[in-house]
């Protein structure tokens, strides 16, 4: 105040900045980030939110190099996931779930499109690891081993790599050049595959080829039988049997005019869709439980159903005679069991496809020496997806789990980690999990609704099951539109509100990418920034006073 | 160049001659001539460079003088009477923010009861609020004192007044020495304020001022105001070198040396009194006169300097403080300091009552004898007062007073009924 | 997306459509409010309670301008809450050259400065004058008149927050019906503030048939900005008539300010239109609509028409006239027709 101005009714510009309003705070804001439900929801981990977040500004290139370092097959899991994200995402509240599926597939042909590689940069271990199985929980595991600096090794038993992605799911739903092309993608980065190649002997390949450590990971091929009273039985299937003929390209088997798929999974579903695409007539299947109870999604009965395949519900066959099929009705009861009422009917095939599930063949880890199977065949691991036998890992089908392609990838990744920790002496912590940003976190006011004008497009995208090759995949145009859809969950998404919001001009912005600072000498604590958050990513705290 | 002009028009010329940027109009009686006479000026194109904004109120027409100063233009305003009080917020804010604005008080009485005849009411209600005011004693020195305002204003960043009598200045035509504007201009140089309201330098001007630095604030102001009386004289000594007549200053003594009686007056009234001198001196009376030009800031030494050898004084008033008296009177009293002589304070002229040279004579020839009392009202009707008193006495009653006097007054005095 | 105005609608970017900012925006596309270069008019330090609505609309409002005129601006301010919580002696919060005269004579002064800077040949410089719903409404209400008639070259903006809460909320003429203030208590037969009172400045303004006026909302940032960026377009008098919520004198959360806004705007409580010369040119649609006691409940000024009775009996005869009152509203300003294009860009 040493200004030459008529004094005290004159004051000098901005010098309130020397009257620190932060005193009367008695609640702190604070930057958090929230885990967004598709996060906390993806199975294989992935950072959906933040690849979601470069995508919408256009970057691809980045978007998918973060999608990578959780998810090594974004083509093969854009199609083939069921998507948990979607059914957790919050937008469906608002609107219509984030086609996330559709936005990842984009990725994925992005990256085939341009030649795009991983990037990483490990140094090299030393440590050479097995990976048994060349399904999507040992290429996965290798791949992440590889990032990591590891050597691996995998060892197939079959003629192709792929597992359940190649054997268990149809073509129509993941071409063969996108599985093809994801896999050597991992090949490329140095991961040694021996086709043809079964292991019998575990102790052996620690012992003799001196790996440090090996991971299993050899699926569920052995398709579970049922017994059924059959007199001059129709031909019986297994579903996986006949998928994988379907792939090796055996001669298709002669499956009638009409066929039975028993069993109410996706496999059931796939099989049934599968002999349609064969010439079968009516191909029908018969599941012993409702619609509500079925494991398969419904969007597959429905497709199912579109495509022509009669789904009897509450059915179970109870008798074969020839090419007729006594099956009894049955009923939910309370528990949600079916319990069978007495009346029964008939129906004609000429071909029954069991699809009532799966086994792990894991008579190979018999005589490894603490490892412990179950009766069903699979192997009990512990928190870090070790064996009982020290430095042997399993994961995929043939541990206890949900059995899809994310979970097995996601197992994959898990397992890498573990590996990892483990080769290095030490242990793998996985960070502890953030809050999660539920709906009621978010300020959704700030999102617009789809305009009327795009929902063409919008239904575009939602019909985008990503299991049909028939309907193309997302243009440039409507990839970007979908990833900007995105609410950003729990994380600051610099939408400016907290820095324009503030009636102290309390926060600071920081620029681009930095996101802001509270500034604490001047926040009274007012809680508008976090209360007009759209994202949910500010959080009020008690001050210590 | 000598002229024969209304006081008002004379006024009006002479304002325009001191350049004013933004002038604010809105008339009120008996000061509209002025503003018109501006106003005339500017849409003849006679005075260049101005704003003449014709506004919706006194508080309007000093609150646009309040910007357009703070903003760096010379502002001008007149008004009078009720006019000064409905902007009396705005008078006192334009002193506390330093703004050299000059308003024209085109002096009259304040009612109720309604009465636009002069005296020196609307003035005296705006003494404390920090402008100079200065009491113009004819249309010369009304024309003289604008000219010195805008000047003296600009030196101290302080409001000023020039206050005429309403109709005995504003409405006489005198012949009047209308200064040439090359004077005018050597006389005054343009207006550069401290400080303006500019995005170069984004001050903030008028701010809330609490206990910790109100009252230097204050001392500033009347600091101000004790420079003014440094000032004042400084610049009426220039003023004659540039215009060749003596105009303005702190006072204005009349026939003081070995004057034993000495009338104070301020304004218009001071020509009688001065012909009411010339008559009692002619008789052998040593009597004599000061006006008073500056009443704010109040010149105690000069005043009491110019007392140093009277034995008493009489106080023309103007105005009249009831339940106190004249307050003229008390700022001449607290002048004389420990000097003991008795103060008569006539309160005279009140809502344009003539103020006759007989009635002078007769109240300065019983001071002489000290046969007066301390305060006296000039010509007052005793007998309308004393029924009115007893009336109200004997039946209480609450109403409008005014009604009940003129009910008293109508009979016997038929101007009333105006 | 070659609309210059940052209310234009970003279809297709749903990320933040409303939102302060968007990084996926141009730069020039986003709000002032956005810049890390915006003016900061009022900056840190002032004393405005937590969550004042004034402060930030002030804000808002003055760094529009700030941006519009390229810094050359000057604002004048009305005594109040504004005036009092940004210049405690020895402090300052502006940033820009601010005058205070008095309470009722704002837009006058503004007049003065206008007419100063026109005759120095600096007229670049344009005039804001400012006050709150006293200060406009009420007290300054002549003096804002003769700014309008004369059509002097002045923004002036009001931030109401309908009521005297400088001097411990106090009714005024922008007071809404059954509010509880100060001076209208919430008891008798007509608790609050009594029906068939208060005036509509916005509609006086445009009266006196001067170039533009607008309402706005801290609710709407996009909107203020884009309106006080077309008022700083005309030359001649402007009115911009700003809701914003007082916490303290609404007895509302702190951080429920911006959410009161919205929803006394989405009730249809205070519609947002502008007009030029007299007629009305545009009104902003309502988004998602609500209830008008979605807004009246979030404030304890309105405590008591949520009242029940000794018996549990609800008595919604005041509610029910408030309702009436959003509804007219919308019916008069065309707040849900989709007809009429929206803003003015």
């Amino acid at each position: 105040m040493d200004q030459p101005l008529p004094f005290a009714v004159t004051l000098d510009p901005g010098s309130s900045l020397a009257n620190q309003t932060g005193t009367w705070r008695t609640e702190r804001p604070r930057y958090l980030d929230r885990l967004p439900p598709c996060n906390d929801a993806c199975p294989a981990g992935e950072n959906i939110q933040q690849w979601l977040y470069h995508a919408e500004e256009g970057d691809y290139f980045t978007a998918w190099q973060k999608l990578m370092e959780d998810n090594p097959l974004p083509g093969v899991m854009g199609r083939v996931c069921y998507h948990p994200c979607e059914d957790a995402c919050n937008r469906a509240q608002l609107d219509e779930a984030v086609g996330i599926h559709a936005v990842e597939r984009f990725l994925g042909r992005q990256a085939w499109k341009n030649g795009w590689t991983p990037a990483f940069a490990a140094e090299p271990s030393g440590k050479r690891v097995l990976v048994v199985g060349a399904g999507p929980s040992g290429l996965a595991a290798a791949y992440h081993l590889t990032r990591l600096g590891h050597a691996v090794t995998i060892r197939e038993a079959g003629p192709m790599a792929g597992g359940m992605m190649r054997f268990g799911i149809p073509k129509y739903r993941l071409p063969r050049e996108v599985l093809d092309y994801e896999i050597q993608r991992i090949l490329d980065m140095g991961v040694t595959l021996e086709l043809n190649s079964k292991v019998e002997d575990i102790e052996a390949a620690f012992r003799n080829e001196g790996f440090d450590a090996i991971f299993v990971a050899v699926g569920a091929h052995l398709a579970k039988r049922i017994d059924i009273p059959a007199n001059a039985a129709a031909g019986i299937l297994d579903a996986v049997s006949l998928l994988r003929d379907m792939e090796t390209g055996a001669e298709p088997p002669q499956l009638g005019r009409r066929v039975i798929v028993y069993g109410g999974g996706n496999t059931a579903m796939d099989v049934a869709r599968t002999a349609k695409r064969l010439g079968v007539d009516e191909p029908m299947i018969v599941y012993r439980r409702s619609r509500e109870e079925m494991p398969a999604h419904d969007f597959e009965a429905a497709e199912a159903e579109e495509e022509g395949v009669m789904i009897h519900w509450l059915r179970t066959i109870k008798q074969i005679d020839a090419t007729t099929f006594t099956v009894e009705k049955m009923e939910i009861d309370a528990s949600g069991r079916p319990q069978p009422t007495g009346a029964f009917e008939t129906l004609e095939a000429d071909t029954l496809i069991l699809a009532l599930g799966q086994d792990a063949d894991t008579a190979f880890l018999e005589r490894v020496e603490g490892v412990e199977l179950a009766g069903d065949g699979t192997v009990s691991v512990n928190g870090q997806m070790m064996t009982g036998r020290e430095g042997l890992f399993a994961g995929g089908d043939m541990v206890p789990s949900e059995r899809t392609v994310t979970v097995a990838v996601g197992h994959g990744k898990k397992a890498a980690r573990h590996i990892d920790a483990w080769l290095r002496g030490e242990s793998y912590e996985k960070p502890e999990k953030h809050e999660i940003a539920a709906f009621d976190r978010l300020n959704t006011w700030y999102y617009d609704d789809a305009p009327q004008t795009v929902q063409p497009a919008l239904d575009l995208v939602r019909r985008q099951s990503g299991f049909e090759e028939v309907q193309r995949g997302l243009t440039d145009d409507n990839a970007l539109f979908e990833a900007r859809r995105c609410l950003s969950c729990g994380n600051c998404f610099e939408c400016d509100n907290c820095y324009g919001i503030c009636p102290d001009n309390a926060v600071e912005k920081l620029g681009p990418g930095n996101g802001f600072e509270f500034k604490y000498d001047y926040c009274k604590g007012c809680g508008m920034c976090a209360a007009e958050c759209p994202s949910g990513a500010i959080k009020m705290e008690p001050e210590d006073i | 160049m000598l002229k024969q002009l209304e006081g008002s028009q004379a006024v009006a010329e002479a304002v325009a001659f001191c350049r004013p940027e933004v002038v604010c109009a809105y008339p009120i009686t008996p000061q509209t001539h002025i503003v018109e006479g501006v106003g005339a000026l500017v849409k003849a194109g006679t005075l260049e460079n101005c704003e003449y904004i014709n506004v919706e109120s006194e508080f309007a027409a000093l609150s646009v003088a309040i910007g357009a100063s703070a903003a760096g233009a010379r502002a001008y305003t007149a008004t009078a009477s009720q006019g000064l009080l409905f902007m009396a917020e705005a008078v006192y804010n334009a002193a506390g923010l330093g703004l050299p604005i000059v308003m024209t008080i085109g002096n009259r009485a304040i009612g109720a009861p309604i009465n636009i005849w002069n005296d020196h009411t609307d003035s005296m209600s705006m003494k404390d609020s920090g402008w100079i005011q200065l009491f113009a004693e004819n249309n010369q020195e009304a024309v003289d004192l604008h000219i010195q305002a805008f000047r003296l204003a600009e030196e101290l960043s302080c409001p000023v007044m020039v206050c005429m009598d309403g109709f005995i200045l504003t409405h006489a035509y005198e012949r009047i020495d209308v200064p040439a504007q090359e004077e005018v201009d050597a006389f005054l140089p343009p207006f550069e304020p401290v400080q303006v309201l500019d995005p170069v330098e984004p001050y903030s001007i008028g701010a809330m001022v609490g206990p910790d630095a109100f009252t230097e604030v204050r001392y500033l102001a009347h600091d101000k105001q004790l420079q003014a009386l440094r000032l004042i004289p400084e610049i009426a000594e220039v003023f004659k070198d540039v215009f060749g007549r003596e105009s303005g200053g702190l006072l204005h003594p009349y026939r003081t040396e070995d004057a034993e009686t000495v009338v104070i007056a301020l304004g218009s009234v001071n020509g009688t009194i001065k012909e009411v001198i010339d008559q009692m001196r002619d008789d052998g009376a040593a009597i004599g006169s000061l006006s008073i030009c500056s009443f704010r800031p109040f010149p105690y030494q000069a005043i009491a300097a110019a007392l140093a050898g009277a034995k008493r004084v009489v106080v023309i008033e103007k105005s009249l403080a009831p339940g106190h008296g004249g307050m003229v009177a008390s700022d001449v009293r607290m002048a004389l300091g420990q000097k003991d002589i008795p103060v008569y304070t006539a309160i005279a002229g009140l809502g344009g009552r003539p103020i006759t040279a007989a009635s002078l004579m007769e109240v300065f020839t019983a001071a002489a004898e000290d046969r007066l009392p301390d305060m006296q009202f000039l010509d007052l009707d005793y007998a309308a007062v004393e029924h009115e008193i007893a009336r109200a006495r004997a039946t209480r009653r609450s109403g409008p007073t005014a009604e009940n006097v003129l009910r008293q007054l109508s009979p016997r005095h038929p101007a009333a009924k105006i | 997306m070659t609309e210059p105005t940052t209310r234009q609608r970003i279809r297709f970017y749903q990320t933040g459509t409303h939102t302060v900012g968007n990084r996926l925006l141009d730069e020039t596309k986003r709000t002032v409010q956005a810049s890390m270069a915006r003016a900061n008019a009022i900056t840190s330090g002032h004393r405005a309670c937590q969550g004042c609505g004034e402060a930030l609309g002030a804000r808002y409002a003055l760094d529009s301008v700030m941006r519009a005129t390229d810094g050359q601006m000057v604002a004048i301010n009305a005594t109040g809450c504004l005036e009092v919580f940004t210049t405690p002696y020895p402090e300052t919060s502006w940033q820009i050259p601010w005058l205070h005269s008095l309470f009722g004579n704002a837009p006058a002064v503004a007049t003065g400065v206008a007419a100063a800077l026109r005759v120095k040949g600096r007229d670049g410089v344009r005039v804001i004058a400012q006050g709150g719903d006293g200060g406009t409404t009420d007290i300054g209400f002549g003096c804002l008149s003769g700014m309008f008639e004369r059509n002097d070259d002045v923004l002036y903006i009001c931030y109401d927050n309908e009521g005297y809460m400088n001097t411990g909320v106090q009714r005024s003429s922008a007071t809404p019906p059954t509010a509880r203030t100060a001076t209208t208590p919430a008891l008798g037969e007509q608790p609050g503030n009594v029906f068939g009172t208060g005036k509509n400045l916005p509609l006086i303004a445009m009266a006196h048939n001067i170039p533009y006026v607008a309402t706005a909302s801290v609710a709407d940032l996009h909107d203020l900005e884009a309106k006080v960026s077309k008022a700083m377009s005309f030359r001649g008098a402007r009115y911009i008539h700003i809701m914003v919520p007082c916490p303290l004198g609404w007895g509302s959360a702190a951080d429920a300010t911006i959410r009161i806004a919205r929803m006394a705007v989405e009730s249809g409580f205070f519609p947002l239109f502008e007009a030029e010369y007299g007629e009305i040119t545009a009104s902003n649609k309502i988004r998602r609509r609500v209830p008008v006691s979605e807004y009246l409940k979030l404030q304890r000024r309105f405590a008591h028409l949520f009242k029940k009775g000794p018996d549990g009996e609800e008595d919604t005869e005041g509610l029910d006239r408030l309702q009436k009152m959003a509804d007219a509203n919308i019916a008069r300003f065309n707040l849900l027709d989709d007809g009429i294009a929206q803003g003015t860009s």
